[in-house]
């Protein structure tokens, strides 16, 4: 009892940064949900004001070139970033962790090869490989969750794979082994569960990176066809008229940017001081 | 010093799978493109006969295997072919650019080492703090700024709404770059022919988008020097420094930072990587005419020769980079055994 309640007060911060994080995603996760509630226009009504209006009671946010409403574009816009960011990452995750499993466990050349391309990956910039492969596939939804997810995959890869090694050396391992345990038995039944806390965290940490990534992607044009809101875009759009002085149209859509990445990166390390604190010393 | 010869040289030969892996990665990428390059270059409504001659022109009938082996030989020439829109070698825009990205995430790096390993040192020596808290906190946010945002977001104060900074380009368009450049360097440009104005003209231009790309990647030096700082003030030697009375603030400066930034350096490598990728986006957002500005317009233009050749280029950029960083950890720390 004397220890736990030293831990709670130990990791009071870190409770409260996870509350918080916690918080602005379930906000914005409402936004996707029920966009209608929050906004009053139409993304994509042309005639929610005029042309480039400054926030007023009105527009709360401004109106863009295209005189819609900026705030309703935000809100739908939401929808957009969050969808493609957590797919992404579950695709990664999907792919990334069996794959670190099996090179892990089985070990020899297979292990040796496919360690040198996820490292070769992981050293790369992802943001131009995730460029490269949104330019050969296209702009479309699905597309842009591709070529976002090709670039985590090494990261699951990697922490799974390392995990997998040390798990591996275990004396549970051995028991189950010496049971005649088979070898899928082995891998779901006692490394994997074993390595859930830290995907648990990483995954959280890898949608963050993922938002960036999407936002970056359609920001320069490669992501999205139009007609769909998304916020890098209006960023893009918005660059267009900030010489004339035009602050609202680039303001909010970074912002929620920004506040919806660290979101996901409070929660995930909150989650990585109270399940593993060692994982983010270095 | 045979050790030191034969380290690099392993570490050199350890590079080539790694530049090899992304080179066929990115020729798989670039050749299962949908869409014909061919057809769309030559205005999507040329006869099928000249398609087919230029295809064959360009080395394109042939099967793709064949193709990636042309490639290669080709590269181990130094030779990135030619474009396919312009009548130039890939190479040409490529060492124009190159410069330019060169000095802006030079001077990138050199604010956020500048602004993170300060601040990292001086969060870890109040730990738990409401200063370190706030460090802490800047660095989480910071970090999760969108580069692009950041550059409009300075753009915005800094550009427009104060007027203290230019918000596009190297140079300002009164400058006659033809005067003074040799290397595309402007900065040593400048200073050779002693061009004070134009160097501060240059200096000028940079100042935003280092600062952008600079403020970004702080968060994570911050981090990183902070964790290590921590781990480096719980060793002996710093108890004993404090027994024999050193002042707290030398002990931490001087015996604790500088072990401290050991580490860091190895981490130098990764984090060039991204410095390479948020450079990318400031060229955008800054009008740079770098390797970032290169690479998109020609993704637009499909000039498959030279996104190829480009992103070969940044491959082997960030290869030499963890090269570098390996051989220069091996240098400051003598306990490194080649």
């Amino acid at each position: 009892m004397r220890w736990f309640g030293r831990s709670r007060r130990k990791y009071r911060t870190e409770w409260w940064i996870m509350i918080a994080g916690v918080l602005i995603i379930v906000l914005i996760l409402t936004m996707t949900v029920f966009p209608h509630v929050f906004a009053r226009f139409d993304p994509n009504d042309q005639d929610a004001g005029g042309q480039m209006t400054a926030p007023s009671a009105a527009h709360i946010m401004g109106t863009d070139n295209l005189s819609r409403d900026v705030w309703a574009r935000v809100v739908y816009g939401a929808r957009t970033i969050l969808g493609v960011a957590i797919a992404a990452a579950l695709l990664s995750a999907i792919i990334g962790i069996p794959l670190g499993l099996l090179s892990g466990f089985a070990g020899g050349m297979f292990d040796r090869i496919l360690s040198l391309i996820m490292d070769s990956v992981y050293s790369f910039p992802g943001l131009i490989l995730a460029i490269a492969f949104a330019a050969m596939l296209g702009p479309g939804v699905i597309n842009i969750t591709l070529a976002v997810a090709v670039v985590y995959i090494p990261t699951y890869f990697r922490l799974v794979r390392g995990q997998t090694l040390s798990i591996k050396e275990e004396v549970y391992v051995e028991a189950a082994r010496a049971i005649g345990a088979r070898r899928g038995t082995i891998l779901s039944r006692y490394v994997f569960p074993n390595v859930i806390a830290t995907v648990v965290v990483v995954l959280s940490l890898n949608i963050a990176d993922a938002i960036m990534t999407e936002a970056a992607l359609s920001y320069i044009g490669l992501g999205l066809p139009a007609g769909i809101p998304d916020w890098g875009m209006d960023l893009s759009m918005g660059k267009k008229f900030l010489p004339s002085g035009v602050w609202w149209m680039i303001t909010f859509p970074g912002l929620m940017i920004m506040l919806l990445a660290l979101g996901f990166t409070m929660l995930g390390e909150g989650l990585a001081e109270i399940l593993n604190p060692r994982l983010l010393e270095r | 010093m045979r050790h030191l010869a034969s380290y690099i040289l392993t570490r050199f030969l350890l590079a080539i799978p790694m530049v090899f892996i992304m080179l066929t990665i990115v020729f798989v990428v670039l050749r299962v493109m949908p869409g014909d390059p061919v057809n769309a270059m030559l205005g999507g409504h040329a006869p099928q006969k000249v398609i087919d001659k230029k295809k064959e022109e360009l080395g394109l009938n042939k099967p793709i295997a064949a193709q990636y082996v042309d490639y290669l030989g080709k590269l181990a020439r130094f030779d990135l072919g030619d474009s396919m829109i312009f009548k130039q070698k890939v190479s040409q825009p490529i060492i124009e650019k190159l410069p330019a990205t060169i000095e802006l995430t030079l001077f990138g790096l050199l604010v956020s080492l500048g602004l993170g390993i300060p601040l990292g040192a001086s969060a870890a020596r109040r730990r738990r703090s409401g200063g370190d808290f706030g460090i802490r906190l800047y660095a989480n946010v910071v970090y999760c700024i969108p580069v692009f945002w950041m550059g409009l977001l300075l753009q915005l104060i800094f550009g427009i709404f104060l007027g203290w900074f230019p918000i596009s380009g190297r140079t300002s368009p009164r400058l006659e770059v033809s005067s003074f450049s040799k290397t595309g360097f402007y900065i040593i440009d400048t200073l050779r022919i002693g061009n004070i104005g134009a160097f501060g003209d240059v200096m000028w231009h940079l100042v935003l988008p280092a600062f952008t790309l600079g403020i970004v990647l702080s968060g994570i030096f911050v981090r990183l020097t902070r964790a290590n700082m921590l781990d480096v003030l719980k060793s002996d030697y710093i108890l004993a420094a404090r027994a024999r009375g050193i002042p707290e603030r030398r002990v931490v400066y001087n015996h604790g930072l500088r072990n401290a930034l050991i580490p860091i350096v190895t981490m130098l490598g990764l984090q060039f990587s991204l410095l390479l990728a948020g450079a990318i986006l400031t060229e955008s957002t800054f009008s740079w005419p770098g390797m970032g500005r290169l690479l998109l317009e020609r993704i637009y233009l499909r000039d498959y020769p030279t996104i190829q050749g480009v992103i070969v280029v940044y491959t082997l950029v960030v290869s030499a980079m963890s090269l570098l960083v390996d051989l220069l950890y091996a240098a400051i720390d003598p306990r490194v055994k080649y």
